[in-house]
């Protein structure tokens, strides 16, 4: 899709076998395969080597061993400069000595643009940003919100072939990082840079990427849809990490008495926010209250399903619980049919006994609606 | 003002601080205020005073420019890059700030004096540093060096690299990051290690002494003038001397003191 800044997609990005060692932080035979266009987040705790990995792919570390390909193009020993890529760091890194449209034409004039061609394209990209109100402050008067939008612009308005995010949200309070959020993939959904976002949060990986390679002590240990991740953790650390979760993709619809109700393909889940449109809801295991008997409590949401998994953990099992969908909910477009839905849930190894649990066993769950985090 | 005087402890730590202030200050305005500006106006009307003053801010000028020209260059490699045996580059900046001036002077005198390679090859260019004006750029070059690198390399240390990384990667290349970015946010830091030093290089009077007695900078004049005629004769160019520098100084703190851009 072209659209009025005429900002065009991505490139493909490979990563093969690299290494890098940079002080503390070490990269083990990283590999990478990046669609045109993909949104591809790199989720991993504090100190895995995720910037370190971004700053190598834009080309400010050399590395001495493997190959990257942009547009399967060997950019390895090509300098920054002549890479086409953006980036921006989580403090934002503005150039305090300019303002913010100066910042954003850095780019543009070391092109050797026309000042009248810079002035418009920097207007044009500062009201993409929503920031053209501020395009003469300098950085140091700018809220947080708006120096990562200030940032954004700047790397964007080269038309990178790839833009990469280093904690792009992690800097800012928690109002202005949902909004920053849904942003970046507004953005990315009109502009269609191929991305690389690196973080530490979940919540912001699942809701922002196609796909997520987990990264862990300077190594790629898992890559796969988030749904994958989460589902089905290729370890005992990601495991960990990403913690065990229920995690559902829906669309958020007003409903009865103040309720706003998150709509999955065969279940309707009664949710508390102010969103409305497609969203992610999070669930943790531990919220779920399960009983053989229908439930008569203040929990807006209950369900009927059986059990499909138990996993003992020690103290702790947890225990899985497919919910059929229902017939009567509205499915998403193009979809022909529901699904059902598995529910996570954590009881003690004494309930599982006293219950008498077993895989097979039909069993209510309910949590209330409050439980269910929507971001 | 109250909080100085605020408890026993701080009313003496002020009143022995006061001592050192009035130390300072003093003699300095003793002297400016003992001579009389008709006086100072006469010493400023003589061409040998004015020779020596208009000498003394050229030499130093010239010694800036040349420091200027590759101290900023190593600042800049000190602020940015870890390599082996930096701690003893980085002490090498720092010598001729405690080596008598003297002993300065003389350790030019070894490798740029008559009869040294040195001194004969720039010889043969026609340019001699013994008893003429290019020792005493030398002289001054040595001895207030470390001002300009320091301040030049504290500079650099506060441009956070990451701004450089950013401009390469919107595509300048290193010159250009370096041109549009790291120097005019260093700027300020470079320009007060230049009027430092060449505040400093004015003062000079140890090294150059050993270089070149003549042409007489201006405190080789004013010694040469309480030593042959006595204090009353010295004491307008002093008088000169210090206004001038304390002028540079207050630039100086001017510049260095104003706020900096935001973040």
């Amino acid at each position: 899709m072209k659209n009025h800044v005429g900002v065009r997609g991505g490139g493909s990005v490979q990563v093969r076998d690299l290494w890098v060692d940079l002080g503390e932080f070490h990269l083990r035979e990283i590999k990478l395969d990046i669609a045109p266009g993909e949104y591809f987040v790199v989720l991993g705790p504090t100190g895995a080597g995720k910037t370190v990995l971004l700053e190598t792919i834009a080309g400010l570390h050399q590395s001495p061993k493997g190959r990257i390909l942009l547009d399967g193009e060997d950019v390895t020993d090509t300098p920054p400069e002549r890479r086409g890529v953006g980036f921006v760091y989580q403090d934002y890194v503005l150039f305090p000595h300019l303002d913010v449209a100066a910042n954003i034409a850095f780019g543009l004039k070391l092109r050797g643009w026309q000042r009248k061609a810079i002035e418009k394209r920097v207007t044009e990209m500062g009201r993409l940003l929503g920031i053209d109100h501020l395009l003469h402050r300098r950085p140091g008067t700018l809220s947080g919100g708006e120096k990562q939008r200030a940032a954004l612009a700047r790397a964007l308005v080269v038309e990178p072939r790839l833009l990469l995010l280093d904690e792009p949200l992690s800097a800012l309070d928690p109002a202005t990082r949902e909004g920053l959020q849904r942003e970046l993939a507004r953005l990315h959904q009109e502009l269609g840079t191929t991305t690389i976002h690196v973080t530490h949060d979940f919540e912001e990986a699942v809701a922002l990427g196609d796909r997520i390679a987990v990264v862990h002590e300077g190594r790629v240990v898992q890559v796969g849809l988030p749904e994958e991740i989460f589902r089905k953790p290729g370890s005992e650390f990601v495991a960990r990490f990403v913690g065990v979760r229920n995690i559902f993709r829906g669309e958020i619809r007003p409903g009865d008495d103040g309720y706003r109700v998150l709509h999955i393909d065969g279940i309707e889940i009664a949710v508390v926010t102010d969103l409305v449109g497609q969203a992610h809801g999070s669930l943790r295991p531990e919220d779920i209250v399960l009983s053989r008997e229908p439930l008569r409590s203040s929990a807006r949401n209950s369900f009927r399903g059986h059990i499909v998994d138990i996993a003992d953990r020690g103290a702790i099992v947890y225990v899985t619980v497919r919910v059929p969908f229902d017939p009567s909910t509205k499915l998403r477009a193009g979809r022909a049919q529901g699904k059902p839905l598995d529910f996570t849930c954590v009881i003690t190894k004494t309930s599982l006994e006293e219950m008498e649990l077993r895989e097979g066993l039909a069993i209510h769950i309910a949590f209330k609606a409050s439980a269910v985090h929507v971001f | 003002m109250k909080a100085l005087l605020a408890n026993r402890m701080r009313v003496l730590f002020t009143l022995l601080g006061s001592l050192l202030i009035l130390f300072i200050a003093w003699p300095l305005l003793r002297t400016v205020t003992a001579s009389s500006p008709v006086v100072l106006w006469q010493t400023l009307l003589d061409e040998e005073v004015r020779g020596s003053i208009l000498l003394t801010f050229y030499a130093s000028l010239i010694a800036t420019v040349l420091a200027f020209v590759c101290g900023v260059p190593l600042a800049y490699l000190l602020a940015r890059v870890d390599f082996p045996g930096k701690w003893l580059i980085e002490g090498v900046i720092d010598v001729p700030i405690v080596v008598p001036h003297s002993a300065a002077g003389i350790a030019l005198l070894m490798v740029f004096g008559r009869r040294t390679l040195v001194g004969q090859a720039f010889g043969l260019l026609g340019v001699k540093f013994v008893s003429a004006a290019p020792g005493i750029v030398i002289a001054m070059l040595f001895v207030s060096l470390s001002f300009l690198v320091n301040s030049a390399r504290e500079g650099f240390e506060a441009v956070d690299p990451r701004l450089e990384r950013v401009a390469r990667t919107l595509g300048a290349s290193p010159w250009r990051a370096f041109w549009r970015v790291s120097f005019p946010l260093a700027w300020r830091s470079i320009l007060s290690g230049m009027i430092l030093m060449w505040a400093r290089g004015l003062s000079e009077f140890g090294a150059v002494v050993i270089l070149a007695y003549h042409p007489m900078v201006a405190p080789v004049l004013l010694y040469e003038r309480f030593e042959s005629f006595g204090l009353q004769y010295a004491r307008p160019v002093a008088t000169l001397m210090i206004l001038i520098c304390l002028g540079a100084f207050v630039v100086l703190r001017m510049t260095a003191g104003r706020k900096r851009g935001g973040a």
